[in-house]
């Protein structure tokens, strides 16, 4: 280490289920360089400082979508985040908010799993084909209507920045919103009634009071806060409509 | 498995909200300037805008009254929503009583409003 090496304190929100009766925290003073993130900076924790830091990552690259983490309280990819934007300050890293913490950084995220799967976020298809049939065509505008909703990488930033989700956390919330009129508006898809059954419900799209931060957290840019409202139309209209179509989810 | 779904009669409240806000982002500054600075202050309008006979007279027309509930129904509606879910940002995290007490002087407002309008005459 040259004299010239920075050192910045990094406080870690830490738990350990099996010995610690509440969350605490632990500040490290941790060597580092102008272009580490704040996930090279708990990487560094735990292969020089503490070895038992526990929390998730892979690609480096905000691509995987597992270092999301609270960053001096705001929701952030740790890999995107950067240790020299902090600087001299200290930077204080906790679990993403909302959710249950599994050990230090890592939640517990089984409820969104199993919002994932309750919107079936596949394609439904409208009609039997055969193979016969060829492939599905698009318009560029049929492909514009869906194709910003797809790119979420499941990071749950939108959930720890959603108030509402923190109060009543069986809200369906942005990320599988956003999933499920990414399916709903394609145009091979045909399984729209069915998912709005879920935008309808208790659990559903009315628990957003429009707060929009999901959208401003968000690193890809899905904008689920539009997604929500643009649905909040779909179901309202739906709600007073459905007396009028025979057909519609409706119950 | 989880519960079955159950729909939210939310959309009742959120359109009553959703048009309340709309008629008061519209008309709101409006009323404001003409009930509050210009009538009051003798601005622009003349002297006896909002004098009883002509109050009078606009509260009994038929498109008087039904602007009138317009504005004061909505515009009650719009608050109670607005001030229901800001609870929970003043950290009153309101449950039942919060809703009745919200929604319900929406309700006696409008049924105060219908009852003072139909009570004045055609
Ligand atoms: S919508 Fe954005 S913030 Fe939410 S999980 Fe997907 S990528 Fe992350
Ligand atoms: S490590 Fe994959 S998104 Fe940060």
């Amino acid at each position: 280490m040259s004299d010239m090496q920075k050192t910045i304190e990094i406080e870690v929100l830490r738990y350990h289920p099996e010995k610690d009766k509440e969350p605490h925290r632990q500040v490290f003073e941790v060597p580092f360089t102008d272009d580490m993130s704040v996930l090279q900076g708990v990487q560094y924790i735990k292969d020089y400082l503490d070895g038992s830091l526990s929390f998730r990552w892979s690609c480096r690259m905000a691509i995987c979508g597992s270092c999301g983490m609270m960053i001096n309280g705001i929701p952030n990819l740790s890999c995107q985040t950067f240790l020299r934007d902090y600087y001299p300050a200290r930077v204080r890293v906790e679990a993403l908010a909302h959710f249950p913490i599994e050990r230090d950084l890592v939640i517990n995220m089984e409820g969104f799993i199993e919002k994932l799967e309750s919107i079936q976020p596949y394609i439904i298809p409208k009609e039997e084909r055969t193979l016969a049939q060829g492939e599905y065509l698009q318009t560029p505008e049929q492909l514009n209507a869906y194709e910003q909703f797809s790119s979420c990488i499941n990071c749950l930033l939108c959930y720890a920045a959603c108030p509402q989700f923190g109060l009543n956390s069986s809200f369906i919330g942005p990320a599988a919103t956003a999933l499920l009129h990414r399916y709903n508006v394609d145009s091979r898809d045909g399984g729209k009634a069915e998912r709005m059954e879920l935008i309808n419900s208790e659990e559903g799209v009315f628990n957003c009071t429009a707060v929009g931060y999901c959208s401003e957290v968000c690193p890809k840019h899905v904008d689920p806060a539009n997604a929500v409202n643009q649905n909040k139309t779909n179901s309202a209209a739906d709600y007073f409509l459905r007396f009028l179509a025979p057909k519609g989810g409706a119950k | 498995m989880k519960a079955p779904l159950k729909r939210s009669n939310a959309p009742i409240f959120w359109a009553l909200f959703g048009a309340g806000g709309m008629l008061s982002a519209l008309l709101g500054p409006m009323l404001v300037f003409i009930t509050g600075l210009a009538v009051p202050l003798g601005l622009l309008l003349p002297a006896d805008t909002m004098s009883y006979p002509k109050m009078l007279a606009f509260a009994q027309n038929f498109i008087g009254k039904g602007f009138i509930f317009a504005i004061i129904a909505l515009f009650l509606w719009h608050a109670a929503h607005r001030i229901f879910h800001s609870l929970h940002d003043i950290g009153i995290h309101a449950g039942t009583g919060a809703k009745l007490l919200c929604y319900g002087s929406a309700m006696l407002g409008t049924l105060i409003a219908a009852y003072a309008l139909l009570a004045i005459g055609f």
